[in-house]
């Protein structure tokens, strides 16, 4: 069962497109990927599945329901949680309060919250540093903080933007490792990403757009061989065949 | 341990003051002190806490103050019940002023509030019929001594620190503060920001209405020109709220008892002291005391009290 279909999502900012006529659908269980250049829309889409954004036009469905325009707090009650690309700690709270604070959108106590909070730090690495002040972590910190906070509502989808960006080869190592272990619980994941090595060894299925409409769609290695893909990212004399 | 011996301490002195200093002046500084540690902790919960920094506190004084004046005056109601009333309508007008200016975030809604305060402080002006304008309301004191008085204000102050301590280390009080360190990533976290910033100005409303239909039965005159102030309210409170330490528990009150002090010392030109024009100044060290706090006390007397501990024995120390 398709835990989430985008259909005909549409997105204008003014006279901008940035998401033109999108649609696909995301198995429950699955690692869904989006690739596409910087600027074609990946992030907009996000933000339209949560409400940040309202939509143009088109749908969200969620587990068979409309959620298009459901306020963005209800859109995570129902089971959605996303991290943001531009990483957003709430810098003057340590990390276990960040996560706590989360936590209570399915604890009622603060015990219970800070209880699921230290287990989702644990799962995401970060329990040692429980006390700091979250503006403290290094940017691998963070990233992972936003998924612990994320993880910490019980979310059945979970939306990864670019939750590698930045990080060394070590690091990276341990994002993917953390998002086996999120599709291991059971949880779906729809993921945004550049890098390369990341997307295409966890991915299910990949969907490409550019300049916000849909180019490609399939398993990794259909999408990577689809000239419309290759053009996009690697340039024109790639798609051609040439070498260099 | 050492904290609650420090409660225990000011709470003695507090409870004991007015029994032991007769002097009907230094009485009334102590209420006036009191009062504004009620509306310097109220803005800073809004504020401070919740991120939404107000500049039109003065309307939800106002309203209190004359929702006891108009009850005394034109329905012959004793005063008193606009400490009831007077919080209670604080918070309905609250809630519209949330309704326009939540929508605004950070200076925007600075300038929303500071908008709303001055719109209040124009009705009650020109409303003659209700408010008597520029008369203003005059009622008779209900006790002779000031003792009643501090003591209720003491309660009431009292009530509104505790009161934000229990909101503070509950569940609201995390909510609170994620609105205020990123509203976008608090929603996402599956908060209901409308509705928490809500709560935070019902409270913050309530507490500075009560305080205001205090001021009515304390002072027992008002006009809109004093009681919905820009200048002695709204940026009252918040520098009471700045030099004492944004978001602690203790920063308010720290900061009402440092700038009432500042306020009439230099009023009364340093208790009669220094020479008489230095009575006009106290909005110049005013100024720059706030300056000087931004620059090196970002969190307050209370927030920053371990850098002061540390450059206070480096002086004493350089010697």
């Amino acid at each position: 069962m398709a835990i989430l279909e985008v259909k005909n999502l549409t997105k204008d900012f003014g006279g901008l497109r940035a998401v033109d006529n999108v649609t696909f659908r995301v198995e429950q269980g699955e690692i869904f990927g989006l690739i596409g250049p910087n600027g074609s829309g990946k992030t907009t889409i996000f933000n339209c599945i949560n409400n940040y954004y309202p939509v143009t036009s088109g749908n969200v469905i969620f587990k068979g329901k409309d959620i298009t325009g459901w306020k963005t707090h209800k859109v995570c009650h129902l089971g959605i949680g996303r991290t943001f690309q531009v990483v957003k700690p709430l810098s003057r709270m340590t990390v276990l309060d960040n996560v706590t604070a989360s936590a209570f959108c399915r604890s009622g106590t603060i015990r219970e919250a800070q209880s699921e909070a230290r287990k989702m730090l644990d799962f995401c690495s970060l329990l040692d540093q429980k006390d700091k002040l979250a503006k403290s972590l290094p940017v691998g910190g963070r990233k992972r903080l936003e998924i612990a906070r994320a993880l910490a509502t019980k979310p059945e989808l979970i939306l990864l933007d670019e939750t590698a960006a930045g990080l060394n080869p070590s690091e990276l190592t341990g994002a993917i490792n953390l998002i086996k272990k999120i599709r291991e619980k059971g949880i779906t994941v729809l993921i945004v990403e550049h890098i390369m090595k990341v997307i295409m060894t966890i991915s299910d299925r990949i969907h490409a757009i550019n300049f916000g409409q849909t180019i490609a769609e399939g398993t990794p290695s259909e999408v990577a061989n689809n000239p419309g893909v290759i053009k996009a990212y690697l340039g024109e004399a790639y798609a051609q065949g040439e070498r260099y | 341990m050492k904290k609650n011996i420090l409660y225990a301490l000011a709470g003695i002195i507090f409870l004991g003051f007015p029994l032991v200093v007769r002097s009907d002046y230094y009485q009334h500084l102590l209420i006036l002190a009191l009062l504004w540690v009620i509306i310097g902790s109220a803005w800073n919960l809004l504020a401070g806490y919740t991120g939404q920094v107000s500049f039109g506190h003065a309307m939800f004084f106002g309203i209190g103050a004359y929702t006891a004046g108009i009850l005394a005056a034109k329905f012959q109601v004793s005063a008193w019940w606009g400490m009831l009333f007077g919080g209670f309508l604080a918070m309905l007008i609250g809630l519209f002023v949330g309704w326009v200016c939540f929508r605004l975030r950070g200076p925007y809604f600075a300038l929303a509030t500071l908008a709303g305060g001055e719109i209040f402080r124009l009705i009650a002006t020109n409303w003659e019929s209700l408010t008597e304008g520029m008369v203003g309301i005059l009622i008779i004191q209900s006790f002779r001594s000031k003792l009643p008085y501090y003591y209720i204000v003491l309660a009431l102050a009292f009530l509104c620190v505790y009161v934000i301590h229990v909101v503070m280390k509950s569940k609201w009080g995390y909510y609170f503060v994620s609105i205020r360190e990123d509203q976008d990533a608090a929603e996402s976290m599956g908060i209901n920001t409308a509705l928490y910033k809500n709560i935070s100005l019902l409270i913050s409303s309530f507490f500075t209405g009560m305080a205001g239909a205090f001021y009515m039965n304390y002072m027992a005159f008002i006009d809109p020109h004093v009681v919905f102030s820009l200048h002695y309210i709204s940026i009252m409170a918040i520098l009471v709220g700045i030099v004492g330490g944004v978001a602690t528990i203790t920063g308010p009150a720290v900061g009402a008892f440092i700038m009432v002090g500042l306020q009439e010392t230099f009023r009364s030109a340093f208790f009669g002291l220094a020479p008489r024009w230095t009575s006009q100044a106290h909005a110049l060290v005013f100024g720059l005391l706030v300056i000087f706090v931004i620059l090196f006390l970002s969190n307050g007397i209370v927030g920053d009290w371990p850098k002061i501990k540390r450059n206070i024995l480096r002086i004493g120390l350089s010697r």
